[in-house]
C-alpha cells in the first residue's frame, strides 16, 4: 500500500510532457485550426504590413538620406542623397541649431515624462481604489466622470487651457483669492528646478557650466518650465482615466479571500495596499507605465496647440520638432533621424522598467533583458 | 536561437525584402524625371490650392477661376485647404499636385530649393508689380511666381483714447521720437501707448526704419548690421519708459495685438489690413490708420504677401500661366480685395484700391517702402528660435545677443 502511494506521489509531481504535435506540420484538427486562424488575421496583419511596418522602414531609410520631399527617395539622386548617419551625427556631435534645439526637446520631454508618468499611474490607481471601494455608491457615475476626459479631443481641452491658464484666466483669479499672484503661465519659461534652486540662493553656479552636448549642465538641470507645467496638468488630468480603468479591472482579478486572509493577518489598510494589492496587480502597473512611456515621449498635440515651442523653446518635444523640420524645412531625413532617436529611448527605458518590475527570482542579469526571447515564462 | 527569435528574425527579414521590392517598383509613387507637357491646346482640367481667410475668400476665388474656365473651355477645380503648408508638403512627394497654389514670400526659398517651383516670372514681369513685391518673390535671382496680394503694417490710432490725452491731428507721430512722447502721454493706468506682436513680423518695422533688415536680397545673413540692432534697441528703449508692450506681456494677455487695441488696453497697435475684419469683434472701437513713423534711415514698414505658385510637376504648365495671367489682372484683383480686403499687387491695381478706399490709404503707401518676409531656404527652426527669444524682449533679453545667435544660425543653415 505504501510503495503504491509512494509511486503515485511520484507520478504526479512530474506532469507528463505536453504533446509535441504543434510543429510537426499540419496534421488533423489541430492543422487546420492553424490555417483557419492564420487566414483570419490576414486582413489585419496585411493593413499592418503596408500602413505601419513598410512605412517605418521607409522611414529609416529616409533617415540615411537628405530628402527634400520632391523626388524619389529611394532614388539616391540629387534631392534625396544617401548621407550615412550624418543626420543621426547633427543630433548629437555636431555643434548647430539642429543639436542645441533637439537637445533641449529632451531635455524638456525627459522632465515631462518624469513628472506626468509617476503622477498618473498614482492618480490612475487611486482613483481605481476608490471606485472599486465595496463601500461606494454610484459607481457607474464616479467611473464616467473620471474617466471622461480621456474621450474628449485633445485640440478641445488645449484650447480650453488655454483660456484657462491666460494670465487673467480662471487659474489665476482662483489663485487670487488665496492672496496669491499667479505667474503668467504661457509666457514663463523658468524651470521648476531652477526656481528651488533659486529659492536657497544658487543662481548659474560654476559647476552647472560643464558642456554636456552643447546645453550646460546647468540648463539640464532646469525642470519643467511653468508653460511646460501647464501641459503637464493638462496630461494627467486626461489620461489618468484610460489607465483608471486598466486598474479597476485589475483590481477586480485579485481574488477576494486573498484580501480576506490579509485582513484576517492583522494588516492595516496600507499595509495590504503595498504588500498585497500592488504586487498582485503588478502586470497592469507594468502596462500602464510603459503605455505612459510611450505616449509621454511622443507628445505633440498639446505643444501644437499651446505655444509650438513657445516660450524660449521650453515646451518644444521631439515630436514636434521632428514635424518642424520635415514639413516646415522641408528636411525629411534629419526629421526621420530624430524620430528613430526617440524611439530607441523608449525601448531603452521600456526595458529597464521591465527589469526593475520583474520579480527578483525571475530576474537574470542586467544583460539578459536586452536579448530577444530567453525569458522564461514571459509573457510580452 | 529560440523558435521565438527565429520566427522574428524571419518576420524581419521578409518586412525588410518587401519594403525593398516596393521601393524598387515605386513607379506610381514617387516622380523623379519633369513631367512631360500636355502638348494638345484643347481644354484642360486644372486644381487650384488656396488658403482660405474664410467662405468669401473661397467663392471669390472659385466665381474667378469658372470665370477663365467658361471662356477657355477647361476645368479648374478649387480646394481650399486647411493646413496648406502641410497639404502641400504631402502633395509635393506625390505625382500630381495642384496646379496652381497660394504660396507665402517666407517659403519661396525652401519650395525653390527642393524643385517644387516653376519660375514663371519672365512671362509675366511686364505686368507692373510692385518693386518691392517682385524682390520679395525672387530667390537665386530668379523671379518665380505672380504676386496675388499684399498686405502692409501701418499704425492704428484709437482715436477716442487720442482726443482723451489731449492730442491733435498735428501730433501724429512722424519720427521715433514723436512716437516716444506720444506713447508716454497715452500710457494711464491699464492702457499701454503701444501694443505690438511678440515676434519679427511687427519688430522688423523698427530695424527696416533703422535701415536694417535680417538678410540681404542677395540671399545672405545680415543680422549683426547695425540697423537691425538699433531697430530692437528702440523697442526695448519704449519698453523700458513702459510706453510699449507685447500682447503676451499686457494684462490680461492678448492674443494679438489687434485684441489689445479692440479691448481698449492698447491706444495705439501696428497691424495690417486684416485688422478691419478684427476689430468686427469689437465695435465701439473708432480708430484711424495712419503711415509708420520714419526712423534714422527712413521710412518703413513690412509686407506680407503671397503669390500663386504653379508646380514644377503639374503637366499643364502653359494653361496654369494662363490661369494666373487672368487672375492679377487690375479689375480681378479689385474684386478680390472687395470681397476680403487685400491689397493688389500691381501699382495700377493700388491706384485703383486707394482711390476706392481713401481710408486704407496708409496701407497703400506702405507697399512701396515695405520690406518682405526672410524667403531663404530652409530657415523656419531659425526664424522659430529668434522669435521665441524675441519674445524675451521685455524681461531683460539682449538684442544683439538674439541677433548675434540668429546670425550664425541662419549663416549654417543657408550655408549647410
Amino acid at each position: 500500500m505504501l510503495a503504491d502511494a509512494s509511486i503515485a506521489v511520484t507520478t504526479r509531481s512530474t506532469p507528463p510532457p505536453p504533446p509535441r504535435r504543434r510543429f510537426r506540420g499540419g496534421g488533423g484538427l489541430r492543422g487546420h485550426e492553424g490555417a483557419a486562424g492564420w487566414l483570419f488575421i490576414t486582413p489585419m496583419v496585411v493593413i499592418l504590413l503596408v500602413f505601419l511596418v513598410i512605412p517605418i522602414f521607409m522611414a529609416l531609410w529616409v533617415s540615411l538620406t537628405s530628402w527634400n520631399g520632391s523626388v524619389n527617395p529611394f532614388s539616391g539622386g540629387p534631392g534625396a542623397e544617401f548621407v550615412g548617419v550624418k543626420n543621426y551625427t547633427a543630433l548629437f556631435a555636431q555643434d548647430g541649431l539642429t543639436r542645441s534645439n533637439f537637445m533641449q526637446s529632451i531635455s524638456n520631454t525627459f522632465w515631462y515624462v518624469l513628472f506626468v508618468v509617476p503622477l498618473q499611474t498614482v492618480l490612475a490607481l487611486g482613483l481605481a481604489l476608490l471606485v472599486s471601494n465595496k463601500l461606494l455608491k454610484a459607481k457607474g457615475f464616479f467611473r464616467t466622470t473620471f474617466y471622461f476626459p480621456s474621450v474628449t479631443s485633445s485640440i478641445a481641452i488645449s484650447t480650453v487651457f488655454l483660456f484657462l491658464f491666460s494670465n487673467s484666466g480662471a487659474v489665476n483669479a482662483f489663485l487670487k483669492l488665496f492672496g496669491i499672484d499667479g505667474p503668467q503661465w504661457f509666457s514663463d519659461s523658468r524651470g521648476l528646478v531652477h526656481l528651488l534652486f533659486n529659492a536657497v540662493g544658487v543662481d548659474n553656479p560654476a559647476w552647472g557650466a560643464h558642456d554636456i552636448l552643447g546645453r550646460s549642465l546647468w540648463d539640464w538641470l532646469s525642470g519643467p518650465s511653468v508653460a511646460m507645467c501647464v501641459i503637464i496638468i493638462l496630461v494627467v488630468w486626461t489620461t489618468s482615466g484610460t489607465f483608471m480603468l486598466m486598474f479597476i479591472a485589475a483590481l477586480q482579478d485579485v481574488p477576494v479571500d486573498v484580501e480576506e486572509a490579509a485582513a484576517l493577518d492583522g494588516t492595516s489598510g496600507w499595509q495590504q495596499l503595498r504588500y498585497v494589492t500592488v504586487p498582485m496587480i503588478k502586470p497592469a502597473i507594468f502596462l500602464v507605465l510603459t503605455l505612459g512611456l510611450i505616449g509621454t515621449w511622443q507628445v505633440f498635440d498639446q505643444i501644437y496647440v499651446m505655444g509650438k515651442g513657445a516660450p524660449s523653446g521650453t515646451t518644444l518635444s521631439p515630436a514636434y520638432l521632428s514635424y518642424q523640420q520635415s514639413f516646415g524645412n522641408f528636411k525629411y531625413g534629419s526629421g526621420a533621424a530624430m524620430a528613430f532617436v526617440v524611439f530607441l529611448i523608449i525601448v531603452v527605458l521600456t526595458r529597464m522598467q521591465r527589469y526593475v518590475l520583474t520579480d527578483k527570482d525571475e530576474r537574470r542579469s542586467f544583460r539578459s533583458i536586452f536579448q530577444l526571447g530567453r525569458r522564461k515564462g514571459a509573457s510580452s | 536561437m529560440t523558435r521565438r527569435s527565429v520566427r522574428g528574425t524571419a518576420m524581419v527579414g521578409m518586412a525588410t525584402a518587401g519594403t525593398l521590392a516596393l521601393g524598387a517598383c515605386g513607379g506610381g509613387g514617387f516622380s523623379s524625371s519633369a513631367p512631360t507637357q500636355n502638348a494638345s491646346k484643347g481644354p484642360v482640367k486644372l486644381s487650384v490650392m488656396i488658403g482660405s481667410s474664410g467662405a468669401a475668400e473661397t467663392a471669390s476665388v472659385k466665381a474667378a477661376t469658372s470665370a477663365w474656365a467658361s471662356k477657355t473651355g477647361s476645368t479648374v477645380e478649387v480646394i481650399a485647404a486647411s493646413d496648406l503648408n502641410q497639404q502641400l508638403g504631402q502633395a509635393f512627394a506625390s505625382t500630381s499636385p495642384p496646379d496652381v497654389f497660394y504660396t507665402d514670400a517666407s517659403k519661396i526659398g525652401t519650395y525653390a530649393k527642393a524643385g517644387n517651383l516653376l519660375a514663371y516670372g519672365d512671362q509675366v514681369k511686364d505686368t507692373g508689380f510692385i518693386d518691392s513685391l517682385v524682390t520679395a518673390f525672387t530667390y537665386d535671382k530668379k523671379f518665380y511666381c505672380a504676386p496675388k496680394d499684399v498686405s502692409t503694417l501701418a499704425l492704428e490710432i484709437n482715436t477716442d483714447l487720442w482726443a482723451k490725452a489731449g492730442l491733435t491731428d498735428a501730433d501724429i507721430p512722424k519720427d521715433w521720437a514723436g512716437l516716444e512722447t506720444i506713447a508716454k502721454k497715452l500710457t494711464s493706468g491699464n492702457v499701454t501707448g503701444l501694443v505690438l506682436g511678440n515676434d519679427i513680423n511687427r519688430s522688423g518695422a523698427f530695424m527696416k526704419q533703422a535701415g536694417g533688415w535680417v538678410d540681404s536680397p542677395e540671399g545672405a545673413f545680415t543680422a549683426t548690421s547695425p540697423g537691425a540692432l538699433q531697430g530692437l534697441q528702440e523697442v526695448q528703449k519704449m519698453m523700458k519708459a513702459g510706453s510699449l508692450k507685447f500682447n503676451t506681456d499686457t494684462s490680461p494677455a492678448t492674443g494679438w495685438g489687434g485684441e489689445a487695441f479692440g479691448k481698449g488696453i492698447a491706444a495705439m497697435t501696428m497691424e495690417g489690413n486684416w485688422i478691419a475684419g478684427g476689430m468686427k469683434d469689437f465695435p465701439n472701437i473708432k480708430y484711424k490708420v495712419v503711415e509708420l513713423p520714419a526712423g534714422p534711415a527712413g521710412k518703413g514698414t513690412l509686407l506680407f504677401t503671397n503669390c500663386w505658385g504653379i508646380a514644377a510637376k503639374s503637366p499643364n504648365q502653359a494653361a496654369a500661366v494662363d490661369l494666373v495671367k487672368s487672375l492679377i489682372t487690375t479689375d480681378q484683383q479689385m474684386s478680390f480685395a472687395k470681397a476680403f480686403g487685400v491689397m493688389p499687387s500691381t501699382v495700377a491695381g493700388s491706384k485703383a484700391f486707394a482711390a476706392a478706399y481713401p481710408d486704407s490709404a496708409a496701407f497703400v503707401a506702405g507697399a512701396s517702402y515695405g520690406q518682405g518676409p526672410v524667403n531663404l531656404a530652409g530657415v523656419d527652426d531659425v526664424m522659430a528660435k529668434f522669435n521665441s527669444q524675441l519674445a524675451t524682449l521685455g524681461k531683460g533679453g539682449d538684442p544683439s545677443a538674439m541677433l548675434a545667435e540668429l546670425q550664425k544660425n541662419g549663416a549654417a543653415a543657408v550655408g549647410g
